[in-house]
Protein backbone atom coordinates (compact mmCIF):
# COMPACT_ATOMS: atom_id res chain seq x y z
CA UNK A 1 0.00 0.00 0.00
CA UNK A 2 2.30 2.65 0.94
CA UNK A 3 5.00 1.51 -2.65
CA UNK A 4 1.94 2.63 -4.43
CA UNK A 5 0.86 5.61 -1.93
CA UNK A 6 4.30 6.89 -3.04
CA UNK A 7 4.48 6.33 -6.47
CA UNK A 8 0.70 7.65 -7.15
CA UNK A 9 2.26 11.27 -4.72
CA UNK A 10 5.08 11.15 -7.33
CA UNK A 11 2.93 11.13 -10.30
CA UNK A 12 0.99 13.55 -8.48
CA UNK A 13 3.82 16.10 -7.54
CA UNK A 14 5.55 15.77 -10.61
CA UNK A 15 2.41 16.26 -13.19
CA UNK A 16 1.62 19.64 -10.70
CA UNK A 17 5.50 20.52 -11.23
CA UNK A 18 5.25 20.23 -15.28
CA UNK A 19 2.10 22.25 -15.13
CA UNK A 20 2.33 24.41 -12.68
CA UNK A 21 -1.92 24.90 -12.22
CA UNK A 22 -1.45 25.63 -8.48
CA UNK A 23 1.03 28.10 -8.96
CA UNK A 24 -0.48 30.01 -11.64
CA UNK A 25 -4.23 29.73 -10.54
CA UNK A 26 -4.38 28.19 -6.87
CA UNK A 27 -1.92 30.38 -5.10
CA UNK A 28 -2.91 33.74 -6.92
CA UNK A 29 -6.64 33.35 -5.88
CA UNK A 30 -5.52 32.86 -2.30
CA UNK A 31 -4.04 36.33 -2.43
CA UNK A 32 -6.89 37.80 -3.81
CA UNK A 33 -9.22 35.83 -1.52
CA UNK A 34 -6.89 38.08 1.35
CA UNK A 35 -7.04 41.03 -0.51
CA UNK A 36 -10.74 40.81 -1.17
CA UNK A 37 -11.30 40.18 2.53
CA UNK A 38 -8.95 43.77 3.47
CA UNK A 39 -11.25 45.30 0.67
CA UNK A 40 -14.67 44.63 2.35
CA UNK A 41 -13.51 44.51 5.98
CA UNK A 42 -11.48 48.32 5.03
CA UNK A 43 -8.09 49.00 5.74
CA UNK A 44 -8.04 49.55 9.52
CA UNK A 45 -5.22 47.60 10.73
CA UNK A 46 -7.16 46.87 14.04
CA UNK A 47 -9.76 44.91 12.42
CA UNK A 48 -7.53 43.21 10.03
CA UNK A 49 -5.43 41.38 12.62
CA UNK A 50 -8.59 40.51 14.81
CA UNK A 51 -10.18 38.92 11.84
CA UNK A 52 -6.65 37.37 10.57
CA UNK A 53 -7.65 33.77 12.03
CA UNK A 54 -10.57 33.62 10.45
CA UNK A 55 -9.84 35.26 6.86
CA UNK A 56 -6.98 32.75 6.86
CA UNK A 57 -8.62 29.44 7.58
CA UNK A 58 -11.59 30.56 4.79
CA UNK A 59 -8.93 31.71 2.22
CA UNK A 60 -7.51 28.28 2.98
CA UNK A 61 -10.78 26.37 2.45
CA UNK A 62 -11.17 28.01 -0.58
CA UNK A 63 -8.27 27.72 -2.21
CA UNK A 64 -7.91 24.11 -1.03
CA UNK A 65 -11.54 23.47 -2.73
CA UNK A 66 -9.47 24.44 -5.90
CA UNK A 67 -6.56 22.68 -5.16
CA UNK A 68 -8.55 19.24 -4.78
CA UNK A 69 -10.34 19.79 -8.26
CA UNK A 70 -7.23 20.03 -10.12
CA UNK A 71 -5.70 16.93 -7.99
CA UNK A 72 -9.22 14.99 -8.86
CA UNK A 73 -9.18 16.05 -12.61
CA UNK A 74 -5.50 14.04 -12.91
CA UNK A 75 -7.49 11.01 -12.01
CA UNK A 76 -10.49 11.53 -13.90
CA UNK A 77 -8.34 12.79 -17.44
CA UNK A 78 -7.63 9.94 -20.00
CA UNK A 79 -8.92 7.21 -18.53
CA UNK A 80 -6.47 7.69 -15.51
CA UNK A 81 -8.46 5.71 -13.41
CA UNK A 82 -8.95 2.97 -15.91
CA UNK A 83 -5.21 2.65 -16.38
CA UNK A 84 -4.18 2.80 -12.54
CA UNK A 85 -6.94 -0.27 -11.99
CA UNK A 86 -5.52 -2.04 -14.80
CA UNK A 87 -2.03 -1.56 -12.90
CA UNK A 88 -3.11 -3.43 -9.76
CA UNK A 89 -2.53 -0.65 -7.71
CA UNK A 90 -4.02 -0.64 -4.23
CA UNK A 91 -7.05 1.65 -3.79
CA UNK A 92 -6.02 2.47 -0.22
CA UNK A 93 -2.59 3.28 -1.85
CA UNK A 94 -3.82 5.35 -4.87
CA UNK A 95 -6.08 7.47 -2.04
CA UNK A 96 -2.93 7.69 0.45
CA UNK A 97 -0.69 8.72 -2.52
CA UNK A 98 -3.52 11.36 -3.75
CA UNK A 99 -3.55 12.77 -0.17
CA UNK A 100 -0.17 13.24 0.42
CA UNK A 101 0.41 14.99 -2.98
CA UNK A 102 -2.56 17.24 -2.40
CA UNK A 103 -1.17 17.73 1.76
CA UNK A 104 2.42 18.97 0.04
CA UNK A 105 0.51 21.33 -2.16
CA UNK A 106 -1.73 22.50 0.57
CA UNK A 107 1.51 22.71 2.90
CA UNK A 108 3.05 25.11 0.36
CA UNK A 109 -0.11 27.12 -0.12
CA UNK A 110 -0.47 27.75 3.53
CA UNK A 111 3.25 29.01 3.76
CA UNK A 112 2.36 31.81 1.09
CA UNK A 113 -1.16 32.58 2.63
CA UNK A 114 1.03 32.53 6.18
CA UNK A 115 3.57 35.14 4.35
CA UNK A 116 0.53 37.17 3.17
CA UNK A 117 -1.59 37.68 6.20
CA UNK A 118 1.65 38.76 8.40
CA UNK A 119 2.74 41.22 5.75
CA UNK A 120 -0.80 42.28 5.00
CA UNK A 121 -2.52 41.99 8.19
CA UNK A 122 0.68 42.66 10.36
CA UNK A 123 0.35 39.52 12.21
CA UNK A 124 2.29 38.46 14.67
CA UNK A 125 2.79 35.13 16.06
CA UNK A 126 3.54 34.47 19.44
CA UNK A 127 3.76 30.33 19.61
CA UNK A 128 5.14 28.99 16.34
CA UNK A 129 4.77 25.15 16.98
CA UNK A 130 1.28 25.47 17.35
CA UNK A 131 0.51 27.68 14.54
CA UNK A 132 3.08 25.21 12.57
CA UNK A 133 1.51 22.08 13.87
CA UNK A 134 -2.10 22.99 13.26
CA UNK A 135 -1.37 23.99 9.83
CA UNK A 136 0.46 20.39 9.06
CA UNK A 137 -2.27 18.20 10.54
CA UNK A 138 -5.00 20.09 8.73
CA UNK A 139 -3.60 20.29 5.72
CA UNK A 140 -3.76 16.06 5.78
CA UNK A 141 -7.28 16.44 7.18
CA UNK A 142 -8.42 18.35 4.28
CA UNK A 143 -6.43 16.86 1.63
CA UNK A 144 -8.11 12.93 2.84
CA UNK A 145 -11.68 14.97 2.93
CA UNK A 146 -11.23 16.42 -0.76
CA UNK A 147 -10.31 12.81 -2.05
CA UNK A 148 -12.52 11.41 -0.42
CA UNK A 149 -15.52 13.29 -1.31
CA UNK A 150 -14.20 14.16 -4.80
CA UNK A 151 -14.64 10.33 -5.16
CA UNK A 152 -18.14 10.11 -4.43
CA UNK A 153 -18.46 13.32 -6.29
CA UNK A 154 -18.04 11.51 -9.72
CA UNK A 155 -18.26 12.69 -12.74
CA UNK A 156 -15.91 15.82 -13.65
CA UNK A 157 -18.44 17.64 -15.38
CA UNK A 158 -20.22 17.60 -12.00
CA UNK A 159 -17.77 18.14 -9.74
CA UNK A 160 -16.69 21.24 -10.34
CA UNK A 161 -20.13 22.82 -8.74
CA UNK A 162 -20.90 19.76 -6.38
CA UNK A 163 -17.57 19.36 -4.43
CA UNK A 164 -17.72 22.56 -2.51
CA UNK A 165 -21.25 21.76 -1.41
CA UNK A 166 -20.30 18.59 0.26
CA UNK A 167 -16.86 18.92 1.41
CA UNK A 168 -17.35 22.79 3.22
CA UNK A 169 -19.86 21.46 5.09
CA UNK A 170 -17.86 18.84 6.73
CA UNK A 171 -14.87 20.82 6.88
CA UNK A 172 -16.88 23.15 9.18
CA UNK A 173 -14.91 21.64 12.68
CA UNK A 174 -11.30 22.58 10.49
CA UNK A 175 -12.26 25.61 9.55
CA UNK A 176 -13.76 26.20 13.57
CA UNK A 177 -10.61 24.38 15.41
CA UNK A 178 -8.05 25.80 12.82
CA UNK A 179 -9.02 29.50 13.43
CA UNK A 180 -9.12 28.81 17.34
CA UNK A 181 -5.47 27.23 17.19
CA UNK A 182 -4.55 30.58 15.01
CA UNK A 183 -5.95 32.67 17.53
CA UNK A 184 -4.11 30.82 20.22
CA UNK A 185 -0.92 30.91 18.79
CA UNK A 186 -1.46 34.75 18.29
CA UNK A 187 -1.49 35.29 21.89
CA UNK A 188 1.36 34.95 24.19
CA UNK A 189 0.77 31.58 25.51
CA UNK A 190 -1.04 28.24 23.80
CA UNK A 191 -3.97 28.36 26.12
CA UNK A 192 -6.68 26.01 24.36
CA UNK A 193 -5.08 25.74 21.42
CA UNK A 194 -4.32 22.72 22.26
CA UNK A 195 -7.07 20.84 22.95
CA UNK A 196 -8.28 22.63 19.27
CA UNK A 197 -4.98 21.08 17.81
CA UNK A 198 -6.04 17.51 19.26
CA UNK A 199 -9.90 18.44 17.63
CA UNK A 200 -7.67 18.45 14.17
CA UNK A 201 -5.33 15.13 14.89
CA UNK A 202 -8.75 13.36 15.49
CA UNK A 203 -10.31 14.77 11.90
CA UNK A 204 -7.63 14.10 10.22
CA UNK A 205 -7.08 10.27 11.74
CA UNK A 206 -10.82 9.55 11.07
CA UNK A 207 -10.79 10.86 7.65
CA UNK A 208 -7.26 9.10 6.84
CA UNK A 209 -9.04 5.69 8.30
CA UNK A 210 -12.39 6.56 5.88
CA UNK A 211 -10.64 7.08 3.29
CA UNK A 212 -8.34 3.90 3.67
CA UNK A 213 -11.45 1.77 4.00
CA UNK A 214 -14.14 3.20 1.44
CA UNK A 215 -11.91 4.64 -1.71
CA UNK A 216 -11.93 1.21 -2.84
CA UNK A 217 -15.34 0.58 -2.95
CA UNK A 218 -16.14 4.33 -4.16
CA UNK A 219 -14.26 3.89 -7.38
CA UNK A 220 -15.35 0.90 -8.50
CA UNK A 221 -17.44 1.70 -10.99
CA UNK B 1 -56.35 -3.06 2.79
CA UNK B 2 -53.16 -1.71 1.47
CA UNK B 3 -55.44 1.08 -0.71
CA UNK B 4 -57.34 1.77 1.91
CA UNK B 5 -54.34 2.60 4.72
CA UNK B 6 -53.18 4.72 2.21
CA UNK B 7 -56.06 6.49 1.82
CA UNK B 8 -56.67 7.35 5.29
CA UNK B 9 -52.98 8.22 6.19
CA UNK B 10 -53.56 11.52 4.46
CA UNK B 11 -56.81 12.70 5.81
CA UNK B 12 -56.11 11.02 9.33
CA UNK B 13 -52.45 13.08 9.94
CA UNK B 14 -53.90 15.75 8.57
CA UNK B 15 -56.86 15.64 11.19
CA UNK B 16 -54.19 15.21 13.64
CA UNK B 17 -52.26 18.13 12.90
CA UNK B 18 -55.68 20.20 12.94
CA UNK B 19 -56.29 18.87 16.39
CA UNK B 20 -53.08 19.43 17.28
CA UNK B 21 -53.40 23.20 16.25
CA UNK B 22 -56.97 23.84 18.08
CA UNK B 23 -55.78 22.36 21.68
CA UNK B 24 -52.39 24.60 21.36
CA UNK B 25 -54.29 27.49 20.09
CA UNK B 26 -57.43 27.13 21.84
CA UNK B 27 -57.43 24.79 24.54
CA UNK B 28 -54.21 24.88 26.41
CA UNK B 29 -53.12 27.41 28.55
CA UNK B 30 -50.54 29.92 28.45
CA UNK B 31 -47.24 29.50 30.07
CA UNK B 32 -46.44 31.28 33.64
CA UNK B 33 -43.53 33.19 32.09
CA UNK B 34 -43.71 33.02 28.13
CA UNK B 35 -47.33 33.25 27.51
CA UNK B 36 -48.50 32.85 24.70
CA UNK B 37 -45.50 32.19 23.20
CA UNK B 38 -45.15 28.56 24.58
CA UNK B 39 -47.80 27.64 21.98
CA UNK B 40 -45.14 27.08 19.16
CA UNK B 41 -44.18 24.32 21.38
CA UNK B 42 -46.97 22.37 19.83
CA UNK B 43 -45.12 22.55 16.45
CA UNK B 44 -41.44 23.12 16.70
CA UNK B 45 -40.02 20.21 19.08
CA UNK B 46 -42.41 17.88 16.73
CA UNK B 47 -40.68 19.26 13.33
CA UNK B 48 -37.08 18.70 15.26
CA UNK B 49 -38.37 15.14 15.89
CA UNK B 50 -39.56 14.16 12.67
CA UNK B 51 -36.60 16.04 11.10
CA UNK B 52 -33.44 14.59 13.16
CA UNK B 53 -34.47 11.55 14.49
CA UNK B 54 -37.10 10.05 12.13
CA UNK B 55 -36.09 11.39 8.96
CA UNK B 56 -32.42 11.24 9.07
CA UNK B 57 -32.43 8.15 11.21
CA UNK B 58 -34.52 6.25 8.25
CA UNK B 59 -31.91 7.33 5.82
CA UNK B 60 -28.71 5.73 8.15
CA UNK B 61 -30.52 3.17 8.17
CA UNK B 62 -31.75 2.64 4.83
CA UNK B 63 -28.29 3.67 3.93
CA UNK B 64 -26.50 1.15 6.35
CA UNK B 65 -29.08 -1.63 5.02
CA UNK B 66 -28.04 -1.02 1.57
CA UNK B 67 -24.12 -1.17 2.01
CA UNK B 68 -24.53 -4.18 3.41
CA UNK B 69 -24.05 -6.66 1.07
CA UNK B 70 -27.25 -9.33 2.64
CA UNK B 71 -29.75 -6.65 2.31
CA UNK B 72 -28.73 -4.91 -0.28
CA UNK B 73 -31.52 -3.72 -2.39
CA UNK B 74 -32.84 -0.04 -4.45
CA UNK B 75 -35.40 -0.30 -2.18
CA UNK B 76 -33.67 1.11 1.01
CA UNK B 77 -31.91 3.03 -1.46
CA UNK B 78 -35.28 4.87 -2.73
CA UNK B 79 -36.46 4.74 0.61
CA UNK B 80 -33.79 6.81 1.97
CA UNK B 81 -33.88 9.06 -0.66
CA UNK B 82 -37.89 9.79 0.17
CA UNK B 83 -36.55 10.56 3.80
CA UNK B 84 -33.76 12.93 3.26
CA UNK B 85 -36.10 14.62 0.96
CA UNK B 86 -38.79 15.21 3.47
CA UNK B 87 -36.23 15.54 6.00
CA UNK B 88 -34.45 18.31 4.79
CA UNK B 89 -38.04 19.86 4.20
CA UNK B 90 -38.73 19.26 8.06
CA UNK B 91 -35.29 20.64 9.02
CA UNK B 92 -35.99 23.76 7.17
CA UNK B 93 -39.27 24.20 8.94
CA UNK B 94 -37.78 23.40 12.66
CA UNK B 95 -35.31 26.26 11.62
CA UNK B 96 -38.43 28.74 10.76
CA UNK B 97 -40.21 27.83 14.09
CA UNK B 98 -37.07 28.08 16.05
CA UNK B 99 -36.39 31.36 14.69
CA UNK B 100 -40.16 32.81 15.47
CA UNK B 101 -39.68 32.14 18.64
CA UNK B 102 -36.09 33.06 19.38
CA UNK B 103 -37.37 36.94 17.90
CA UNK B 104 -39.17 37.47 20.92
CA UNK B 105 -37.65 35.22 23.52
CA UNK B 106 -33.89 36.35 22.79
CA UNK B 107 -34.55 39.31 20.71
CA UNK B 108 -32.48 38.28 17.29
CA UNK B 109 -34.17 35.74 15.01
CA UNK B 110 -30.75 33.74 14.72
CA UNK B 111 -28.05 33.59 16.88
CA UNK B 112 -24.76 31.12 16.92
CA UNK B 113 -25.63 28.54 19.34
CA UNK B 114 -24.41 25.02 19.07
CA UNK B 115 -27.68 23.73 18.62
CA UNK B 116 -28.94 25.82 15.80
CA UNK B 117 -25.75 25.98 14.10
CA UNK B 118 -25.23 22.11 14.21
CA UNK B 119 -28.74 21.81 12.97
CA UNK B 120 -28.61 24.31 9.85
CA UNK B 121 -24.82 22.38 9.29
CA UNK B 122 -27.00 19.08 8.98
CA UNK B 123 -29.80 20.67 6.88
CA UNK B 124 -26.76 22.09 4.36
CA UNK B 125 -25.23 18.14 4.38
CA UNK B 126 -28.30 16.62 3.42
CA UNK B 127 -29.09 19.34 0.93
CA UNK B 128 -25.57 17.95 -0.49
CA UNK B 129 -26.62 14.65 -0.55
CA UNK B 130 -29.68 15.88 -2.37
CA UNK B 131 -27.27 17.23 -4.85
CA UNK B 132 -25.70 14.28 -5.19
CA UNK B 133 -28.11 12.06 -6.41
CA UNK B 134 -28.47 14.40 -9.07
CA UNK B 135 -25.30 13.47 -10.03
CA UNK B 136 -25.51 11.50 -13.58
CA UNK B 137 -24.25 7.78 -12.72
CA UNK B 138 -25.26 3.87 -12.95
CA UNK B 139 -28.39 3.59 -10.47
CA UNK B 140 -26.21 0.98 -8.02
CA UNK B 141 -23.00 3.40 -7.94
CA UNK B 142 -25.32 6.47 -7.07
CA UNK B 143 -27.01 3.87 -4.51
CA UNK B 144 -23.63 3.65 -3.00
CA UNK B 145 -22.02 7.21 -3.12
CA UNK B 146 -25.30 8.49 -1.39
CA UNK B 147 -25.67 5.84 1.06
CA UNK B 148 -22.17 6.65 1.79
CA UNK B 149 -22.89 10.30 2.24
CA UNK B 150 -26.14 9.99 4.30
CA UNK B 151 -24.17 7.71 6.35
CA UNK B 152 -21.39 10.29 7.10
CA UNK B 153 -24.01 13.42 7.72
CA UNK B 154 -25.57 11.32 9.66
CA UNK B 155 -22.84 11.56 12.21
CA UNK B 156 -24.00 15.48 12.92
CA UNK B 157 -27.16 13.88 14.48
CA UNK B 158 -25.79 12.78 17.49
CA UNK B 159 -23.97 15.92 17.79
CA UNK B 160 -27.41 18.10 17.35
CA UNK B 161 -28.96 15.96 20.51
CA UNK B 162 -26.48 16.46 22.98
CA UNK B 163 -25.05 19.95 21.88
CA UNK B 164 -27.25 21.25 24.41
CA UNK B 165 -25.26 19.42 26.98
CA UNK B 166 -21.90 19.58 25.69
CA UNK B 167 -21.63 23.43 25.24
CA UNK B 168 -23.69 26.06 27.29
CA UNK B 169 -26.02 27.01 24.96
CA UNK B 170 -28.76 29.43 24.58
CA UNK B 171 -31.28 26.96 23.26
CA UNK B 172 -33.29 25.41 26.33
CA UNK B 173 -32.12 21.19 27.23
CA UNK B 174 -34.85 18.46 26.05
CA UNK B 175 -38.31 19.17 27.58
CA UNK B 176 -39.03 14.99 27.44
CA UNK B 177 -35.69 13.13 26.40
CA UNK B 178 -33.67 14.53 28.58
CA UNK B 179 -31.03 12.72 30.52
CA UNK B 180 -32.75 11.71 33.53
CA UNK B 181 -36.19 11.05 31.32
CA UNK B 182 -38.61 13.26 33.52
CA UNK B 183 -40.25 15.21 31.60
CA UNK B 184 -40.62 18.68 32.55
CA UNK B 185 -43.98 19.29 30.69
CA UNK B 186 -47.43 18.13 32.13
CA UNK B 187 -51.46 17.77 31.55
CA UNK B 188 -53.14 19.06 28.90
CA UNK B 189 -49.95 20.09 27.58
CA UNK B 190 -47.78 17.02 27.78
CA UNK B 191 -50.44 15.58 26.03
CA UNK B 192 -51.12 18.26 23.03
CA UNK B 193 -47.36 17.88 22.83
CA UNK B 194 -47.35 13.88 22.62
CA UNK B 195 -50.17 14.96 20.26
CA UNK B 196 -48.07 16.71 18.02
CA UNK B 197 -45.24 13.85 18.17
CA UNK B 198 -47.62 11.25 16.71
CA UNK B 199 -49.20 13.89 14.00
CA UNK B 200 -46.35 14.87 12.05
CA UNK B 201 -44.99 11.46 12.25
CA UNK B 202 -47.98 10.48 10.47
CA UNK B 203 -47.14 13.31 8.42
CA UNK B 204 -44.01 12.40 7.86
CA UNK B 205 -44.91 8.27 6.93
CA UNK B 206 -48.04 9.86 4.37
CA UNK B 207 -44.81 12.12 2.68
CA UNK B 208 -42.35 9.27 2.70
CA UNK B 209 -44.89 7.00 1.04
CA UNK B 210 -45.67 9.18 -1.65
CA UNK B 211 -42.06 10.56 -2.60
CA UNK B 212 -41.14 6.74 -2.28
CA UNK B 213 -44.44 6.18 -5.19
CA UNK B 214 -42.46 8.83 -7.33
CA UNK B 215 -39.10 7.62 -7.19
CA UNK B 216 -40.13 4.40 -8.39
CA UNK B 217 -42.62 6.18 -10.97
CA UNK B 218 -39.35 8.38 -12.22
CA UNK B 219 -37.32 5.03 -13.10
CA UNK B 220 -39.79 3.30 -14.58
CA UNK B 221 -40.54 5.75 -16.45
CA UNK B 222 -36.58 5.73 -17.38
CA UNK B 223 -36.49 2.21 -17.77
CA UNK B 224 -39.70 2.69 -20.49
CA UNK B 225 -37.92 6.13 -22.11
CA UNK B 226 -34.86 4.18 -22.82
CA UNK B 227 -36.66 1.09 -24.42
CA UNK B 228 -38.53 3.02 -26.76
CA UNK B 229 -35.30 4.67 -27.82
CA UNK B 230 -33.84 1.42 -28.54
CA UNK B 231 -36.68 0.02 -31.05
CA UNK B 232 -36.88 4.08 -32.71
CA UNK B 233 -33.03 3.47 -33.10
CA UNK B 234 -33.55 0.03 -34.28
CA UNK B 235 -35.86 0.66 -36.50
CA UNK B 236 -34.23 3.30 -37.78
CA UNK B 237 -32.03 1.05 -38.85
CA UNK B 238 -34.08 -1.70 -40.43
CA UNK B 239 -35.75 1.35 -42.53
Amino acid sequence: MWRDAMLVAERDLRIEMRSKVALWQVVPFAILVLLLFAFALGPGPALLKESAPGLFWLALLFSSVLAAQRSLAIEGSDATRESTRLMGLDPAGIFLGKTLALTGELIALEIVLMAGVILLFHVVVGTWWLLVASLLVAALGLSAVSVLYGSLAGGARMRATLLPVLVLPILAPVLIAGARCFASAMANGPGLGGRWLSVLCVFAAVYLVLGIVLYGPMEES
Amino acid sequence: MRHTLDKLLGPVSVALVAITVWLGLFVTPPDAQQGDLVRLVYIHPALAWVALYVAFGMAAVCSLLYLWPRTRSMVFDRLAASAVEVGVVFTVLTLITGSIWGRPTWGVWWTWDARLTSTALLGVLFIGYLALRRVPAEPHIRARRCAVAALFAAVDVPIVHFSVVWWQTLHQGATVLNPNLTPTIHGLMAWTLLLSFVAFTLVFVWMVIARYRLETLREEGEDVELAEALVARRSEGVS
